[in-house]
């Protein structure tokens, strides 16, 4: 059952992506940076926490789940540490995209040669 | 926008006009239902890779989301790398933008795009150049956002 919500879910968050590159004519750097900083808002109010239980991956696999997890890595360590925990708890959640994300960008630049 | 168009001449603003009735039309409604159908199966395969992480490695599914992302993000490397994922993202549009895996394309790419300059210069210097708005945004609203809820929950009694 939840793949069905992932699937649906997921797909709709696409949808509204969509729609923002072309009715609304933004580039993809402004529709994904406005995506996290709605993800960020559902975050902080509690929203997206339960999008999650409810869709599973269609809510953890877009962008939007990016800006939940700082917000929420941001929350756990500011919870614990008050107003520095903000700093020091940031990418608490988020480390796998950025670190997986610089990893596999350098064994891929290692690996591969630019086509065309 | 209206800023701008204060300061063309009036054969410019002719041009505009112009150019808006020769643009092609998008086909919005198709192009939503490629992207619907390609990130919902994003999705459904990040749900695969979820359900068996939970199942062998014992994460729950508010914390599952870490090694799915990574992993999509190694098959977004290898589809990036060989050449398919920007065939993929030519129909897909959104569809393949709005997950993460269109996060991981963008660093990926840029860094196997620039290699040419050298590894510090060309891949170090330009690896974020495109998904570096989504961190900067992300990032700051964030702190932004925490930093209320902060204040809030501890002076507000919330």
């Amino acid at each position: 059952m939840v793949f069905l919500w992932a699937f649906l879910i997921g797909g709709l968050i696409c949808v509204i992506g969509q729609i923002m590159f072309d009715v609304f004519k933004l580039s993809p750097g402004h529709t994904l940076s406005t995506l996290v900083v709605v993800g960020a808002i559902l975050g902080g109010l509690g929203i997206y926490d339960n999008l999650i239980d409810f869709a599973g991956a269609g809510a953890t696999v877009p962008i939007t789940s990016f800006g939940n997890s700082l917000v929420g890595g941001a929350m756990d360590e500011a919870e614990q540490h008050g107003l520095i925990g903000v700093v020091t708890g940031m990418f608490k959640m988020t480390s796998s995209g950025i670190t997986s994300a610089i990893i596999f960008g350098m064994i891929g630049a290692l690996l591969f040669k630019p086509k065309g | 926008m209206t800023k701008k168009n204060n300061n063309l001449s009036k054969q410019q603003k002719e041009y505009q006009t112009f150019e808006k009735q020769r643009e092609t039309k998008r086909p919005v409604v198709k192009n939503c239902i490629k992207a619907f159908l390609i990130g919902g199966s994003i999705c459904t395969i990040g749900q695969a890779i979820s359900t068996f992480y939970m199942y062998y490695f014992n994460f729950t599914e508010q914390t599952v989301g870490n090694p799915t992302v990574a992993t999509l993000i190694f098959i977004t490397m290898l589809l990036t790398g060989f050449g398919v994922y920007d065939h993929i993202a030519q129909v897909a549009g959104a569809g393949t933008a709005v997950p993460v895996t269109g996060f991981g394309n963008a660093v990926i790419s840029a860094a196997i795009e620039h290699r040419t300059e050298g590894y510090v210069l060309g891949v170090g210097g330009n690896m974020f150049k495109l998904a570096g708005s989504v961190i900067l945004f992300g990032v700051f609203s964030s702190f932004v956002i925490a930093l209320i809820k902060t204040i809030l929950m501890q002076w507000g009694g919330f």
